[in-house]
């Protein structure tokens, strides 16, 4: 089976602490995937291998699309179409919602000359079709400051969307947010799912995580625990089993 | 400021539920602008009736326009540093510097265009270096231009030894007529290059890919930089501009009183920072309008017109200036609190 993403045998040691051992980790076509641990199980570390921050300890293969990823750069993993969304480090906020939609890639021709117009226009468009911004309050030209972190997300969200990414990566994106600022949010990792794209979506809330997952793989102290296809596990059983990997390490 | 308030009443009066939707978005969209031109109009008019004689004539706005451009001209870039999240003080001691090499060059030469356009190029080497130190080093703005301010400085009191140079050469040629020059005899042409500058800096803060990337550099590094914005060349970018208007503006000041003084650039260092930040540029990086900058500009040379007229002495404008910076940095940090 050809995944979108497929980690073999990954890694990484940082001097004398090795957070990831043998790890192999995949996300396949239009799969979301949860991935759940506690603070230092390498969720992030596995995140910062993926999106090329860090290089993985030699042994380790990485394949896109079935074809062998040599050296996994920012670069290179912004040019296959990986795309993170960081709670806190989204968005500009002082700045208008087209500016941040358009962060960094802004409609411009040649001379650099920014089509600002353009940019309001899709940006209008884009809240009515994908972000669910009704209200009148809220413009292409409102600053993104006044928004919620649910709202927030969203756009980050929507942004990574328009812009082709194939495998969203939304690191923690519950964080901080009131119940129905959470169940925004959780809608816009749904939007993922409907635009037949695939997220990776890191939590340590197993209650956020379980209702938008396809599958759901549990990192524990460098090591890949399990993995669970939501349609073969209740929530419930999932529970008991994550309890029993917290308190001695191990699956069975 | 608590202006805006009262047209946020008054607005509340238009029955028409999206024009009143507009307005009032209008108005807080530009509140900082409505803001600094209303203080303009207030400034005016409480000069307007504490001598009618003087501001109902000519001569006084003249002059306005010939002494203001000599720190508009630098306020204007300056937008873009602070914009940027940085700061440059180094800029009085940089037209310093553009003038010595112009002199040195004209003294060798004879010919004011090669001394103006050595002149530009020391000031974009300066901005350059700034930047440099800034970006590449890593030393916080702050601390980088105190010690380039001092810097240049001195390499202009080491170079002149202390002594001016007259430019009374430059009378009748190009340079004179096209950057101080009268235009119909009345108005400055140091005003029309303003304008121009004004408008050039707005173009590219607004409607180009630079000044969405300062704006962006500005209000989170972070995410400008994961969103692939360049954020070194950004802010090496604004510091070689401003190095070059400040040069710019020296060469101006110079032809104006046809003399270039080593000491020249002291004293335009409060007059530009005021000026920039009363017109509403946050001092946190991030916001910040060409308009504010020009408009508060022209406030801050009433000020000092104003200081003159009202027969207090010279050792009231830093007095006034150091409060002006101080009150407008906090004001728009407590009004954007608020406004959070």
């Amino acid at each position: 089976m050809e995944y979108l993403l497929q980690m073999v045998n990954i890694s990484k040691t940082f001097g004398e602490v090795k957070s990831l051992h043998n790890v192999n980790f995949e996300v396949g076509y239009n799969e979301v995937v949860g991935l759940l641990g506690d603070n230092g199980a390498g969720k992030s570390t596995l995140v910062k291998i993926i999106t090329g921050y860090h290089r993985p300890d030699p042994g380790g293969q990485i394949f896109w699309k079935g074809q062998p990823v040599d050296v996994m750069t920012v670069a290179k993993a912004r040019e296959l179409g990986i795309e993170v969304v960081y709670q806190e480090r989204a968005l500009a906020d002082q700045q208008s919602l087209w500016r941040n939609i358009f962060m960094g890639r802004e409609l411009s021709n040649r001379f650099g000359v920014l089509d600002v117009e353009g940019m309001r226009r899709e940006t209008a468009r884009l809240m009515q079709s994908h972000m669910g911004f009704t209200s009148k309050a809220i413009t292409p030209d409102s600053t993104v400051k006044t928004m919620s972190g649910g709202e927030r997300q969203g756009v980050a969200i929507v942004r990574a969307l328009y812009f082709q990414a194939e495998l969203i990566i939304l690191d923690e994106p519950t964080m901080g947010l009131s119940l129905s600022e959470t169940r925004k949010a959780l809608d816009f990792v749904n939007g993922i799912k409907e635009a037949s794209k695939s997220a990776i979506f890191i939590d340590h809330n197993i209650f956020h995580v379980y209702p938008v997952a396809d599958r759901i793989v549990v990192l524990d102290r460098g090591q890949v625990k399990g993995q669970f296809f939501k349609d073969q596990i209740t929530l419930d059983n999932l529970i008991a089993k994550l309890q029993h990997v917290a308190q001695t390490g191990r699956l069975e | 400021m608590n202006r805006v308030g009262e047209i946020e009443k008054f607005s509340a009066e238009i029955p028409s539920e999206t024009a009143r939707g507009k307005l009032s978005r209008f108005v807080r969209r530009y509140a900082m602008q409505i803001g600094i031109v209303l203080v303009g109009v207030l400034v005016w008019l409480l000069f307007l009736i504490g001598s009618p004689k003087t501001f109902l004539s000519f001569p006084i706005y003249a002059a306005y326009m010939s002494t203001t451009p000599f720190f508009a001209l630098m306020a204007l870039p300056l937008t873009l540093v602070i914009i940027t999240g940085e700061i440059d003080l180094s800029f009085p001691s940089i037209m310093a510097f553009g003038m010595t090499v112009y002199a040195l060059v004209l003294v060798s030469t004879g010919s004011h265009i090669l001394a103006f356009i050595a002149c530009m190029a020391a000031g974009l080497v300066a901005g350059l270096i700034n930047g440099v130190i800034v970006v590449r080093i890593g030393i916080p703005s702050l601390v980088a231009t105190i010690g380039t301010q001092f810097f240049w400085r001195g390499v202009v009191l080491v170079i002149t030894g202390g002594n001016g140079t007259g430019l009374t050469s430059a009378i009748g040629g190009v340079l004179h007529t096209g950057l101080v020059g009268r235009l119909f005899g009345l108005i400055p042409a140091q005003m029309i290059w303003t304008i121009i500058v004004a408008i050039l800096v707005w173009f590219f803060l607004n409607r180009h890919r630079f000044g969405a990337h300062v704006y962006l550099s500005g209000d989170n590094v972070e995410s400008a930089r994961l969103m692939g914005v360049n954020v070194p060349r950004v802010k090496t970018l604004v510091f070689a501009i401003m190095g070059v208007a400040a040069a710019f503006a020296g060469v101006v000041v110079s032809l104006e009183v046809l003399y270039f003084w080593p000491t020249l650039g002291e004293g335009y260092l409060l007059s530009t920072l005021s000026s920039v930040f009363l017109g509403g540029t946050s001092v946190f990086g991030g916001t910040g309008t060409v308009f504010g900058t020009l408009v508060a500009s022209f406030i801050i040379g009433a000020i000092n017109a104003g200081i003159v007229a009202a027969g207090l002495t010279g050792f009231w404008t830093q007095l006034i200036y150091g409060l002006i910076i101080v009150m407008s940095v906090s004001l728009q940090t407590v009004l954007s609190r608020r406004l959070r």
